[in-house]
């Protein structure tokens, strides 16, 4: 508790490759929530003991399959209803997992927890440089109310360079639903 | 009435709009005159909701003959579980009866199969899987646990001993209204399907329409919240027929209503942080259940009272039947902690529910064992 600040937390963490169980990573992190403005992010600083395991293979394999696409790359429902994800689709999903990370962290309180619960819609928007850019129309789970949130957002990446939200917007719900 | 299916956010982006047919001519006539362009991406909306329904219909598999040929690694429609349910009683009528509890807002039935090996009003376990329709690794669960029941009842000693003296209680598909919703409309619907006077919004959380605390902080009062405790106690007909049973039965020792997802086993309290007075006890059966459960597969699972484990949540299953005095009253969050979530690959349905059942066997065996 920091007087007229907020509440920090000292976490220590292990990361876990998503991909390969065995491989871990120690992470230690201080996250203060800010008193009073709901609106502002926790502030996160993070160190990580050892490095991140190496990449570049897959990267490379999964920007030159869409690069190499005819057509814009368009999908729904990631994973479908029975769970499941065609082998082609897994790396946008895990880019969306990424992306959702960012939407997740800028929109967290003390009193949230999101989960990214399915991509929607994922569509490829052409670009001149050498950047994938991907529009997602995602949901997010939240536990504590247990809502189901739309969220759209657009995903810059290239396998040298980080992730990026270029934009994001919580979507309306449908009257249907 | 302009319904937005990708909401405005600025100048230079696309929006998305269904409309629908009386206000088309006006639409178009103000984008026009706006110098506003559009395209249209779906003619008719009803025409593709048709024929999605059309084939999904059509291309469903072939109903089972018998439940050695039923596949249990796969997510099944409402119509293929009850079906399922008939097959199995009719196989097992030494074993198995399934009986009629009530009917749901939609004047679905609502079924819960009664696995006995005699007596009259034995001491009983209930199970529950499905009050939440789109926790599908749930209710696909309940299939497996039935047929699990029917292939041990002789060979297992522990399930044999149990059947001996106590019965059990399981019903599959505790929310049907919501659980053909989430297969025909909104895979992510929650709630039952009912009306209230007052809202357009539809459906009450079934996990907050219980006469325990009702009303108070860990539910909404906003019908179109996803957690809305409902206008009353027992409003919705899906949980009333459950209250019903129980008080009729009077001699059930355990019961467990199973969720998912979050890996997590709870004992009440839900609506207050005060411990119930068997806390120290439900505690230790947690501890052994969730050692038995990860001794198959590693699967961690955490455990403790609903209020310091997840959240505050009032009017809750098992805090109204611990409340009865129901003193075993234990709910489950299966499979996983949010990779998948809702959607968890059909892939993990038998591993999850094999899992899940040893620790079942934890709390049903103590049930037993402290009969008086």
């Amino acid at each position: 508790d920091i007087d007229d600040v907020g509440h920090k937390y000292h976490l220590e963490l292990v990361l876990e490759d998503v991909l390969d169980k065995d491989s871990t990573v120690n992470c230690t992190a201080e996250v203060l929530y800010h008193l009073g403005n709901k609106n502002l992010p926790p502030d996160v600083q993070f160190t990580i003991e050892g490095e991140l395991k190496n990449a570049d293979e897959a990267d490379n394999i999964f920007y030159n399959q869409i690069k190499s696409l005819e057509k814009e790359l368009v999908a729904e429902n990631i994973p479908d209803s029975h769970g499941n994800v065609p082998p082609e689709m897994e790396p946008i999903r895990l880019l969306a997992w990424v992306a959702s990370g960012y939407v997740i962290w800028q929109n967290s309180t003390e009193n949230t927890k999101f989960q990214l619960a399915q991509i929607k819609h994922v569509k490829q928007v052409k670009r001149s440089d050498e950047y994938l850019e991907f529009d997602y129309r995602i949901l997010l789970h939240e536990m504590v109310s247990q809502e189901i949130i739309p969220w759209q957002m657009t995903v810059l990446w290239h396998p040298q360079h980080s992730v990026q939200v270029t934009q994001d917007s919580r979507q309306p719900k449908h009257a249907s639903e | 009435q302009l319904d937005f299916w990708l909401a405005p956010r600025g100048p230079g982006h696309p929006v998305d709009v269904r409309v629908p047919f009386p206000s088309l001519q006006p639409l178009k006539a103000h984008l026009e005159a706006n110098g506003v362009s559009y395209s249209i991406m779906i003619e008719d909306v009803q025409a593709l909701v048709d024929h999605e329904r059309m084939e999904m219909l059509r291309g469903r598999r072939q109903l089972p003959l018998s439940t050695n040929t039923f596949d249990y690694a796969t997510y099944h429609s409402l119509d293929e579980i009850y079906a399922f349910m008939d097959l199995l009683v009719a196989e097992n009528p030494n074993l198995v009866s399934k009986i009629e509890i009530g009917r749901s807002t939609e004047n679905r039935p609502l079924y819960v199969l009664k696995f006995s090996k005699g007596g009259t009003n034995r001491p009983a376990v209930w199970i529950d899987t499905g009050i939440h329709s789109r926790e599908w690794v749930t209710q696909a669960s309940g299939v497996w646990f039935a047929k699990k029941i029917v292939l041990d009842h002789e060979n297992d000693r522990d399930l044999a001993s149990l059947l001996d003296r106590m019965d059990i209680f399981l019903e599959i598909v505790t929310n049907p209204d919501g659980f053909v919703f989430t297969q025909t409309q909104n895979r992510m619907w929650r709630k039952t399907r009912s009306r209230h006077s007052g809202s357009a919004c539809i459906g009450v959380d079934p996990n907050r329409n219980w006469d325990a605390g009702f009303g108070g902080p860990g539910a909404s009062g906003n019908p179109c919240s996803e957690t809305y405790h409902g206008p009353y106690a027992n409003s919705e007909p899906e949980v009333k027929a459950i209250v019903d049973f129980v008080k009729n039965h009077g001699n059930i020792k355990a019961f467990v209503s199973i969720h998912s997802y979050s890996q997590l086993l709870l004992y009440p309290y839900g609506y207050t942080s005060t411990p119930v007075p068997d806390q120290q006890e439900l505690h230790q059966i947690s501890k052994e259940a969730v050692t038995a459960l990860s001794s198959l597969y590693g699967t961690n699972y955490k455990y403790g009272s609903i209020i310091t484990t997840i959240y505050q949540a009032s009017g809750g299953t098992i805090d109204w039947t611990y409340n009865q005095g129901i003193k075993y009253s234990f709910t489950f969050e299966l499979r996983d902690t949010g990779r998948y979530g809702f959607l968890l690959p059909a892939k993990q349905i038998v591993p999850t529910a094999q899992e899940t059942w040893l620790a079942l066997k934890v709390i049903m065996l103590h049930a037993l064992d402290h009969l008086h």
